[in-house]
């Protein structure tokens, strides 16, 4: 192979990826936009006829945080990170996909996000009441956990019978403000169909309704129990609520339901069937956005003719392959994850309006709060404590719980409050907000609680003040460590000056998982030179670092 | 619509920086010309319903969390007997003749001139959260959407772009925020209140994120230089709007943290035999906070009193809190009297309910009290509202509305009134549903009217 194409490449890597701006080359990685696979085709291709200049491919450094985050809702630890950075293999990237895909948090991360479209939480105005916040929750987690077909996982909820204690799922039906049929049916058109049903016509309403008259809540001897199930009943589904509509699906065709089945079921039997045209497209929009931070119907719970997708072709696409494979929702995200267009840079190359809404680059998003809180906890060693205030039945939330495995959107602190965290009162993707305010900023730059998470930590201690001797630090050796011997005594000199060096490296891929440039090196030494003490320099160091936009935000 | 997610396009802390984000932001997603246009849509029908005068300039909401007993309060029924009164059987007379109140409450006896007694109130629900939500937003709960608090939607019609131009946020929480409540409702958590954190009746009272221990104003300035040295995401995206955002907040929270509008939570700057008054506890500290808060302009300000929810052990708790309430609330009166602010300051006082009137002899409460929705007493006092006065009254035994109910919506109502809030404003809400601050007239709503008696 001739050097000259390679060389050429390789200056033009060069030009563009780190000339244009010198920083961004921590940042940017390839600039090769050859597709890698359909989505980047179908993507590129978009992008191409609209005039729009993807981004480059991240860098390493920010692939590896962005897809810990945006898989597990969890920040690498700087040993997780330098594993990653030292890797050689070409293909670390898809090895490291699989690896988080299988891990513990992943579960307790996307339990987290349809926990909001769910509206799991105890209280007002959802008021699921705390056992069976609890059940409905175990329920979400174990399936994602067992990564039950998405088809299934919908039938389950909408077709359960059984105690809301018990029966996780049946909680479906409760978690809804307006328990009527109507209220229900679009509880479960949002849910299942991303659509808020604006401009459907009132008969649509009453057709879909009517599969959602049969059921019946009823008390047990048990204080809060309610058992959930389908009422055979003839006179509730001839209820006033419906004046008889009979049951019809939402694309016009009518149901047959025969006396005595629940027809639950033979709506489910509809949604969950390939040709129905919003489910799949529902569900792979929105784990496009809940990737990309953006659907591409946007929001992605506002599916209707005039709000059409950005790009079609891949959304089908999308659709078809998780249908395909038979609604494996692990499928789809490693087909997303291991695309060059999830996987490309923050930084824009192209100042065109319409670019965020074909996905010319990864956005920058502010990390959720909880991720955000846990994050915090995991850099310094520290945790924070929930409570529930329902004093019966009591829920024990255990010291140190990461903060997006809270079961219940009841158990709340006022960080989370602060933060944005969605309080799953109507299911809808906009409840919850990642907009920087300034009491956020106030909190973080100067709150006691962030202050004390920094002052106190013993991660921190453990990566300034390490053992004498066995890591980096900033202070000095004890006296009777001295080394004897002169040889002896420079190799101890040489790797003493290293430590604080190493230290700070340490911080840095805890922090923001990735290496110190050469300058921020200089400006840290010279930060700590100035400081009146060692600690006080370190502290400072890492309240900067959690302060800053790089460490704030998902890029 | 990215719009849709953020209802009003506002900041708690200040709305002024938002149109200028809006308008950086434009160039770059597009969006900020329809950011702009929802401001400014949204200021005409504020400007269309905010009359020339309003009497109330400030709110202080006291919340009895937990629901305060009306009948050892407010509501004395010394008559019912025992069973209903427990121990506290002889209130006492107040400066209003003909008016008297629990015999704990000497403090407030002295005031009656200065507030009215709302002895009506109703709304039938003995649920917290569903109470909490009934009296604080005048909604009833279920048609799928959740409405803001009144201090919500004072922040938004008085809060920053509708006049305000403080520091210190529009809407504040005395220390912690309600929970099981969600005070901004849809509209966002932008209008949540700002909780102030810490213990006021401590020597030093720490604001969270405002005030500092331990960190010099010379160290705050090195390390926000440190800060904007080590800005590497910045510098590799210059124009991003969404970081320009972040570094306005940066911005307004140092305006705060450097600047002196934070000492406004320094008591310290008070005379001690004031604070003695008003109590050197948290309620009555929370109380002088108030006083403060609205001296600066500060437009609603809670006063999240808990420990009201007295299943059991009711009495002896009665003893403890009352003497707290008693002296707070009557110099919080007093104070705001004599500085001239009480007629531009509403002060509401109760809980989401009132308490069973017949006292839970039997185990396991052993004297105790439970919820109580149908009828109970609220004050309320200033901006507008007349003293001295007592509205509607219980039956006998204080169970039932005997006449004028008051409901939350003419509570609610007459301050929104007194506030020049048109309650029939629409609200931003984030599926564009066009919805009011209180329901149309008309609508199935329970009224028994405006407080029109009173103000």
């Amino acid at each position: 192979m001739s050097s000259i194409p390679f060389l050429v490449m390789w200056v033009a890597a060069m030009t563009s990826a780190a000339g244009e701006n010198p920083a961004a080359k921590l940042y940017d990685g390839v600039t090769d936009l050859t597709p890698a696979c359909r989505i980047d085709e179908l993507v590129f291709a978009d992008l191409k006829r609209l005039d729009i200049q993807p981004a480059n491919v991240c860098s390493d450094a920010v692939f590896v945080r962005r897809v810990y985050l945006d898989v597990l809702g969890t920040l690498p630890t700087a040993q997780e990170a330098r594993e990653f950075l030292s890797e050689k293999a070409a293909n670390k990237r898809s090895v490291l996909i699989d690896r988080l895909l299988e891990r513990k948090e992943y579960a307790d991360y996307w339990a987290m996000k349809w926990s909001d479209l769910l509206r799991v939480k105890a209280e007002f105005p959802i008021n699921l009441w705390p056992n069976a916040a609890q059940a409905y929750y175990r329920w979400i987690q174990t399936s994602l956990k067992e990564n039950t077909p998405y088809d299934r996982f919908a039938r389950q909820l909408l077709t359960s019978n059984g105690s809301n204690f018990r029966v996780g799922q049946v909680n479906f039906y409760r978690a809804t403000q307006n328990k009527t049929p109507e209220g229900i049916a679009q509880s479960v058109a949002l849910t299942f169909m991303g659509t808020r049903g604006a401009g459907w016509p009132k008969e649509r309403w009453a057709g879909m309704a009517a599969f959602f008259s049969q059921i019946s809540f009823r008390s047990t001897g048990e204080w809060k129990e309610e058992i959930v199930s389908f009422d055979p009943s003839p006179a509730k589904a001839a209820g006033p609520e419906n004046a008889q509509a009979a049951p019809a699906f939402p694309d016009g065709t009518a149901a047959k339901v025969i006396q005595g089945e629940d027809p639950r079921i033979v709506f489910a039997d509809w949604l969950t069937s390939e040709r129905n045209p919003w489910f799949s497209r529902c569900i792979a929009n929105r784990v496009w956005f809940w990737l990309l931070g953006r659907g591409i119907v946007h929001e992605p719970d506002d599916f209707r003719d005039d709000n059409p997708p950005a790009n079609p072709e891949l959304l089908d696409y999308l659709a078809k392959e998780l249908s395909g494979a038979k609604y494996d929702l692990k499928h789809l995200m490693r087909l997303i994850l291991n695309s060059k267009t999830y996987q490309l840079s923050a930084i824009s190359r192209s100042d065109k309006p319409e670019a965020a809404a074909h996905f010319a680059r990864y956005p920058l998003r502010r990390l959720e709060a909880e991720v955000l809180i846990d994050a915090l906890n995991q850099i310094t060693g520290t945790t924070e404590q929930y409570s529930s205030s329902v004093p019966e039945p009591f829920t024990y939330v255990p010291e140190g719980m990461r903060s997006i495995s809270l079961p219940d959107g009841s158990i709340t602190s006022p960080f989370l409050e602060m933060f944005g965290r969605p309080p799953r009162d109507t299911g809808l993707a906009s409840e919850r907000s990642n907009r920087p305010t300034a009491d956020q900023r106030l909190h973080l730059l100067n709150s006691s609680h962030i202050q004390r998470k920094i002052e106190n930590s013993p991660k921190l201690l453990a990566i300034f003040q390490p053992a004498a001797g066995s890591g980096p630090s900033f202070g000095k050796l004890p006296k009777n460590k001295a080394p004897r011997g002169a040889k002896a005594r420079a190799e101890l000199t040489a790797q003493e000056s290293q430590r604080p060096l190493e230290a700070v490296k340490e911080l840095y891929l805890t922090v923001l998982s990735r290496f110190p440039t050469d300058e921020e090196l200089k400006k840290v030494a010279e930060y700590s030179k100035a400081a009146p003490s060692k600690r006080e320099a370190v502290v400072d160091l890492a309240w900067a670092l959690v302060n800053s936009a790089e460490f704030q935000y998902r890029h | 619509m990215t719009i849709r997610n953020e209802p009003g396009a506002r900041n708690i802390l200040d709305g002024r920086w938002s149109r200028r984000t809006a308008l950086c932001g434009g160039a770059a997603t597009g969006l900020g010309l329809l950011m702009n246009n929802r401001v400014q849509v949204f200021g005409q029908s504020k400007a269309a319903a905010a009359p020339p005068s309003s009497k109330a300039k400030s709110v202080i909401q006291i919340w009895l969390w937990g629901g305060a007993c009306h009948i050892d309060t407010f509501d004395p029924k010394p008559d019912a007997g025992q069973d209903y009164t427990g121990p506290l059987k002889s209130p006492i007379a107040t400066n209003v003749s003909g008016v008297k109140i629990s015999e704990l409450l000497p403090e407030l006896a002295k005031h009656a001139d200065k507030y009215s007694l709302i002895r009506s109130m109703t709304h039938g629900n003995n649920g917290h959260e569903t109470a909490s939500y009934l009296v604080q937003t005048a909604r009833q709960p279920g048609d799928g959407s959740v409405y803001p608090s009144v201090g919500a939607v004072v922040s938004l019609f008085r809060g920053y772009g509708a006049g305000y131009e403080g520091l210190i946020p529009p809407y504040i929480v005395l220390t912690k925020p309600q929970g099981r409540f969600s005070e901004a409702g849809f509209l966002g958590f932008k209008f949540k209140p700002f909780a102030t954190g810490g213990d006021p009746a401590q020597s030093r009272f720490v604001v969270e994120g405002v005030v500092a221990e331990g960190i010099s104003e010379e160290r705050q300035k090195n390390r926000r230089d440190l800060l904007e040295s080590l800005n590497a995401l910045e510098q590799a995206m210059p124009n991003d709007p969404e970081l320009g955002a972040m570094e306005q907040c940066n911005k307004q929270a140092y305006d705060l943290i450097l600047g002196d509008a934070g000492k406004v939570f320094d008591l310290n700057q008070e005379k001690d035999n004031l604070r003695e008054k008003y109590g050197r506890n948290t309620f009555g500290q929370s109380c002088l906070l108030a006083r403060r808060l609205v001296e600066k302009g500060v437009p609603y300000t809670t006063i999240n009193y808990s420990g009201w929810d007295t299943h059991k052990g009711h009495f002896q708790t009665m003893q403890r809190k009352l003497p707290e309430l008693d002296k707070g609330l009557a110099t919080l009166l007093e104070d705001l009297s004599q500085r001239g602010l009480l007629e531009s300051t509403i002060i509401w006082c109760c809980g989401e309910f009132g308490r069973t009137p017949r006292v839970q002899w039997e185990a396991p409460w052993n004297g105790g009290r439970g919820h109580y929705g149908n009828v109970f007493s609220v004050l309320v006092a200033g901006g507008g509202f007349r003293g001295g006065q007592v509205v509607g009254s219980s039956t006998q035994r204080g169970e039932e509305v005997q006449d004028r109910p008051v409901h939350p919506v003419d509570l609610v109502g007459t301050f929104y009134e007194l506030l020049g809030i048109d309650s029939q404003s629409k609200l931003p809400h984030p599926q564009g549903q066009s919805v009011t601050v209180l329901t149309s007239p008309g609508a199935e709503e329970k009224t028994g009217g405006k407080l029109k008696e009173i103000t």
